[in-house]
């Protein structure tokens, strides 16, 4: 498997470097609320739970996935989720609960539950990055 | 003429010729491949865009060609193998055959999920999880840990008796028997199964669990059972709907089969009961 650890690494490297960046932006986002088709965006969070650092911050669609995300544009309602780097897919329905692709049939209300709920699944299990997930 | 049966009534045999039949598709790389294609649609499928898996009126639909071509590759290693349903409103528990050690294996250990019995635990050497989203290559299931208890007849028949197909915006938010019996609204009917098996079928390559099979051929059956209590009612929508597959509108990823197509499960299969 050294083709997808190479990949995993790449992949939680940029996504340590958009960490980095998306920090400083963090509050402008929460302040300036609502991205365009998107109303109520949640808040970005950052936080370790179960051990696991979970992120969550709105997300343009543009640069940090890399090469890795097909199609470009990301389901998550403009919003991406992170276990250790790692990026789990979510997305949002209609009602504007959340899902992701570890718990899949299972609505929760926020990006942050649907984090917490991949943790809870993973039992310590390390997530895959993009394309494979 | 291919008879789909209720798992509950097969006969020794018939379970020993599905699951072998089930293995060599494994072997030989074809099954892998079907949890790609599944993965591929549930995250591309989405509320507010282009959607034909799932979310939309399509699922149903969809979910039959998947399946017919699973049942088809079966067929090609044996000639006697249909597609079992799961009822899972009459085999309810832990305990039913279905996880039997001589079917599909029983739920997973309490410590890490794993399945440790059956033709499917992974100590057996014959069912490696290679299309994942985790490091974990093992068939795991939690049994009644997601959710306490599967949906009841009650509950099939309210959602059986509503009248209309599916309703605009066509996706997750929708009324109607399409959306109730996926689950996205209501009493929860579909998804509600997957989350109560646990392990990869509640994740996006659910069809890692052979169960996934007998899950939507049972879905189906409620469809064609919706169908002769409506027989006034069709699918919807007819035409002219933007990211959604109407009536006669091919379907991704075959591109040669339309909703009309395949209203009619007779061309393919019958069912042992009406």
């Amino acid at each position: 498997m050294p083709e997808l650890s190479r990949r995993r690494a790449l992949t939680t490297a940029a996504a340590l470097a958009a960490t980095a960046a998306a920090t400083g932006t963090a509050a402008a986002h929460s302040a300036n609320a609502t991205p365009s088709g998107s109303p109520g965006s949640p808040d970005a969070f950052d936080e370790v739970y179960k051990g696991r650092r979970i992120q969550g911050r709105p997300s343009s669609g543009g640069g940090h996935h890399g090469g890795g995300h097909h199609g470009g544009d990301h389901h998550g309602g403009g919003f991406a989720v992170y276990v250790d780097g790692v990026e789990l897919h979510v997305m949002r329905n209609a009602d504007g609960s959340w899902i992701s692709v570890i718990s899949h049939y299972a609505p929760v209300p926020t990006p942050r539950a649907a984090a917490r709920a991949a943790v809870d699944e993973l039992q310590g299990a390390r997530l895959l990055p993009f394309p494979t997930n | 003429m291919t008879v789909r049966k209720n798992q509950a009534s097969l006969t020794a045999d018939e379970k020993r010729r599905f699951v072998a039949a089930v293995l060599e598709l494994k072997r030989n790389g074809r099954y892998d491949a079907f949890v790609t294609t599944h993965n591929a649609f549930i995250v591309g499928d989405t509320d507010n865009g282009e959607r034909t898996g799932h979310r939309s009126p399509s699922f149903l639909p969809w979910h039959r060609r998947f399946l017919l071509e699973f049942e088809r590759a079966l067929q090609s290693v044996d000639a006697s193998v249909a597609l079992p349903y799961w009822d899972w409103s009459v085999d309810r528990s832990p305990r039913s055959s279905l996880w039997a050690p001589d079917f599909l294996g029983g739920t997973g250990r309490a410590r890490d999920g794993r399945v440790s019995d059956g033709p499917f635990a992974a100590a057996g050497g014959n069912w490696p999880i290679a299309v994942r989203v985790d490091g974990r290559t093992f068939l795991r299931r939690a049994l009644g840990a997601g959710v306490r208890e599967l949906p009841t007849r009650a509950e099939v028949d309210s959602v059986l008796a509503m009248p209309t197909y599916d309703m605009a915006p066509w996706n997750s938010g929708s009324d109607g028997f399409r959306n109730h019996l996926e689950g996205w609204r209501g009493v929860n009917l579909h998804n509600r199964v997957h989350v109560w098996v646990g392990g990869q079928m509640a994740t996006g390559v659910s069809p890692n669990d052979p169960v996934f099979w007998l899950h939507h051929a049972y879905i189906d059956k409620l469809w064609a059972e919706w169908q002769r209590r409506h027989p006034e009612a069709g699918y919807l929508p007819a035409a002219g709907t933007p990211d959604v597959v109407d009536l006669h509108e091919t379907m991704k990823p075959w591109n040669d089969t339309a909703p009309a197509d395949l209203l009619d499960h007779t061309p393919h299969y019958t069912f042992d009961t009406a």
